[in-house]
């Protein structure tokens, strides 16, 4: 992440506020919505709670073209290594926002099917609650991770090793596989 | 009262409260030709076919001269121009539940009786491509059985060490 | 419930190749004949008769043709559908599906919760219209039960399902238009339905998998001024219909997609059990709200859509006329609709209202066991269905006497429309395979369940 590698002083400063603001202003989402957040996703997007003024009307249907992965609904177990593949395709930097419980948890379907939360098998930035969360959360969601991008908090976290959730214990965050996903054959 | 086709099984049920409800339950031998009648009789869509695991009911009430087993294979007709529904309910068997595939007779039960095997394990003589739908290929084990548990995770609250 | 130890993790699943092994399309040689026939859409063929795989009139050999994905993750395939396609350059010559993306364990969870509760699982299987979702599944434990619902209850139902009904051939509007390249559809389809979902927020509380419809009535009565709300989305939607029908019905590039493609007969249709917009397109005038009507829809007029080639424009046309024929339903409900209850008072059903439990002691017994434990239901089995924007939707139930159902099974139309497409596909073009998938409309959440 040649931006962190930067020596931060009073000439870079400039360059960093604008390098932020071009990756927040116009932050592709790639489209992977799964059910039913999927539709309020869509209705994020359309004219009465309009994406396009944050810039992310375009939903990029190649990975690598998209910045953040919005995971709308539930992940099933068939489902998550798919899941895995289209973040690996994504080029750095970049986010994901795990929409309503289902993604966030596992909400309502508590059963051998549905991961249980997707940050078990992407790491997640921003977890927006609802089922489904109406637009209005939706749009709060990545207006949080806006705000994170604009400090430059959440790029510091990983460069500093942050998350610790995956098991690591510092130096540069890279993703890896997760430890434990799939459950087997309960009982 | 829905005139029955002439091969009629020994065990007809009928259901006053449902009015148009009539449940049938032939043996596995008659099972093939009694749809095949229903079918020849106007009943031209089969609308499902899905199983049932009576574990914990291996000693249900059924109709005179019908042993009841584990697993129940349920087909529902319907018939477009007569307007009406049969259900046939069909015993398939305690250990190895095998049934024969209505494919031949109802191309369009072909993803309802995969489905039927994949949540059951119920096998399907007939059928051109039994292979699990729902579930990823290498699953181990039937879901909707009884004696397969839900799968729920216990949720932890209150700094619990863990993956999350 | 029980502890799960968690046995061996696969990581090597996540990191390897997305492979679902014979659940996918294989080259021809090592597929048997029937398999064969299905995947490359023979219906009527099946008649006993066991197909060579060299009789099947292929141009090309197995080397020439090539097999391939649109996987789980694609922008047109309305959800997380799979389709493998062998390919002879631009033509498809034989498909399958693969579905399970989406499978949720819905029918387990439904067995793990009572009566009530139950609704909000069934809701999210066809997550476009989950008030007929609830709808269906209302009816049969009513069916099971034998309780009678008080009218109010049932036009209340029947407004709901129309409006549902109508937001969901907006969406399929919307993501058809957009599938076919007009973007500014999908903005026009979507805009509708926010007059429809903030007329949902009002009633129910949710825009979507509103959890409205339960055993016994609904959850809530109409909201005050609800005519006048009524009437605004009904000009509003009759008005913008028209405008659609001008934007696309006669639109050259739209009628050359449409006309004459994904055309199916009436027979194939009943022989892959298809119901819905799917089977009225090709001539067959079933409709379960007029040939078995449930509800009140034997009290309101209104017309059944028929097409008559089967092609994709019948059902494109069959679904626009279809908004405007549950507009037509929605007026007549708010001129007939009766006073009373918005549920059923039966006891052992309906909880007493809140302020009678601070009074009487039988009141709050009455609502704590049917807040714990849940009403329970005499045992039996029944099926009983409904119509969906999609086709026939029922639910089949046995009870055995207890707070929760012992078995439920959702029959959902798409997954059973499914079945045809590898019909539909043979011998069109890859960009028609993405008009055929469109106008069947799946919704992989019922689908998969």
């Amino acid at each position: 992440m040649a931006l962190e590698d930067l020596q931060h002083n009073f000439l870079t400063a400039p360059i960093e506020d604008l390098v932020r603001w071009a990756r927040r202003a116009s932050v592709w989402p790639a489209s992977f919505g799964l059910a039913c957040c999927a539709i309020e996703m869509m209705a994020a997007g359309g004219a009465d709670f309009d994406l396009a003024r944050f810039g992310m009307e375009v939903f990029r249907n190649s990975p690598r073209q998209a910045d953040l992965m919005i995971v709308a609904g539930r992940v099933s177990q068939k489902m998550a290594p798919v899941l895995r593949q289209v973040y690996d395709q994504m080029m750095e930097p970049k986010w994901v926002i795990s929409m309503g419980v289902c993604a966030s948890t596992g909400g309502l379907f508590n059963n051998y099917a549905i991961v249980q939360g997707v940050d078990q098998i992407v790491p997640v930035d921003v977890y927006a609650p609802g089922c489904p969360p109406s637009p209005e959360t939706l749009m709060h969601a990545i207006l949080t991770l806006h705000e994170q991008i604009r400090t430059g908090e959440i790029m510091k976290r990983r460069h500093e090793g942050n998350p610790t959730h995956l098991g690591h214990d510092g130096g540069v965050w890279t993703p890896e596989v997760p430890v434990t996903v799939r459950m087997g054959t309960p009982k | 009262m829905i005139p029955l086709p002439p091969l009629a099984p020994p065990a007809v049920l009928v259901d006053e409260a449902l009015a148009c409800d009539v449940a049938c339950f032939p043996t596995p031998e008659q099972y093939l030709d009694l749809v095949a009648a229903f079918k020849d009789d106007g009943f031209e869509m089969c609308v499902d076919v899905c199983g049932v695991d009576y574990l914990e009911h291996a000693e249900r009430a059924l109709p005179e001269g019908v042993a009841p087993t584990r697993f129940e294979v349920v087909v529902n007709l319907l018939s477009l121009s007569k307007k009406q529904r049969v259900r046939v309910r069909v015993q398939a068997g305690t250990e190895s539940p095998r049934v024969e595939s209505l494919f031949h007779i109802y191309p369009g039960t072909e993803a309802p009786e995969r489905e039927t095997f994949d949540m059951f394990g119920i096998l399907f003589d007939g059928h051109p491509d039994l292979t699990r739908i729902l579930m990823p290929e290498d699953w181990e084990g039937h879901p909707l059985r009884k004696d397969y548990g839900v799968g729920h995770v216990p949720i932890q609250f209150k700094e619990a060490p863990g993956p999350r | 419930m029980s502890d799960v130890t968690r046995t061996a993790d696969r990581p090597e699943r996540l990191t390897g190749e997305t492979s679902e092994g014979a659940q996918e399309l294989t080259r021809r040689i090592d597929t048997a004949s029937d398999q064969l026939g299905r995947e490359v859409g023979s219906v009527l063929r099946l008649d006993g008769v066991t197909l060579d795989p060299r009789e099947v009139d292929y141009e090309r050999d197995d080397d020439e043709t090539m097999i391939i994905n649109m996987g789980p993750a694609h922008p047109s395939t309305h959800g997380v559908l799979r389709l493998m396609l062998e390919l002879d350059g631009e033509f498809v010559l034989r498909t399958k599906v693969v579905i399970g993306y989406l499978h949720t364990g819905m029918e387990k969870t439904g067995e793990t919760l009572s009566y009530v509760q139950g609704a909000t699982n069934v809701t999210r299987m066809d997550y476009l219209s989950p008030v007929i979702n609830e709808l269906s599944y209302s009816l049969t434990i009513e069916k099971l039960l034998g309780v009678q619902i008080p009218e109010r209850a049932t036009w209340i139902r029947m407004l709901m399902s129309e409006l549902n009904r109508v937001s969901s051939h907006l969406v399929w509007m919307a993501t058809n238009g957009m599938d076919l390249g007009s973007t500014s559809m999908m903005i026009y389809g979507l805009r509708e339905r926010e007059l429809i979902l903030a007329f949902f927020e009002k009633t129910a509380g949710l825009r979507l998998n509103l959890n409205y419809v339960r055993p016994g009535g609904v959850a809530a009565d109409l909201p005050d001024g609800w005519e006048d709300d009524i009437e605004v989305i009904c000009n509003t939607i009759e008005e913008r219909t028209y405008e659609y029908d001008q934007l696309l019905t006669g639109q050259p590039i739209l009628r050359n997609r449409l006309i004459g493609v994904g055309a199916i007969t009436a027979e194939e249709a009943l022989a892959l059990s298809l119901t819905g917009p799917l089977l009225r397109s090709t001539g067959v005038p079933w409709d379960l709200r007029r040939s078995m009507p449930y509800l009140a829809y034997d009290q309101v007029d209104f017309d059944v859509i028929v097409g008559t080639y089967g092609d994709n424009f019948d059902r494109y046309a069959i679904r626009l006329n279809e908004i405007r024929e549950s507009i037509r339903i929605v007026r007549q409900c708010v001129e007939k609709m009766p006073a009373g209850d918005y549920r059923s008072q039966d006891p052992k059903v309906t909880p007493p209202p809140r302020a009678r439990i601070g009074e009487s002691m039988e009141a709050l017994i009455h609502h704590f066991k049917l807040f714990t434990e849940g009403f329970h239901v005499p045992a039996g089995e029944v099926y009983s269905a409904v119509e969906s924007p999609r086709g026939e939707i029922g639910c089949y139930m046995v009870s055995d006497g207890g707070p929760k159902p012992y078995r439920i099974h959702v029959r959902a139309p798409s997954f059973t429309n499914l079945q045809a497409m590898p019909l539909l596909m043979r011998g069109a073009s890859v960009s028609d395979a993405i008009t055929m998938i469109s106008t069947v409309d799946p919704v992989l959440g019922e689908v998969d369940r």
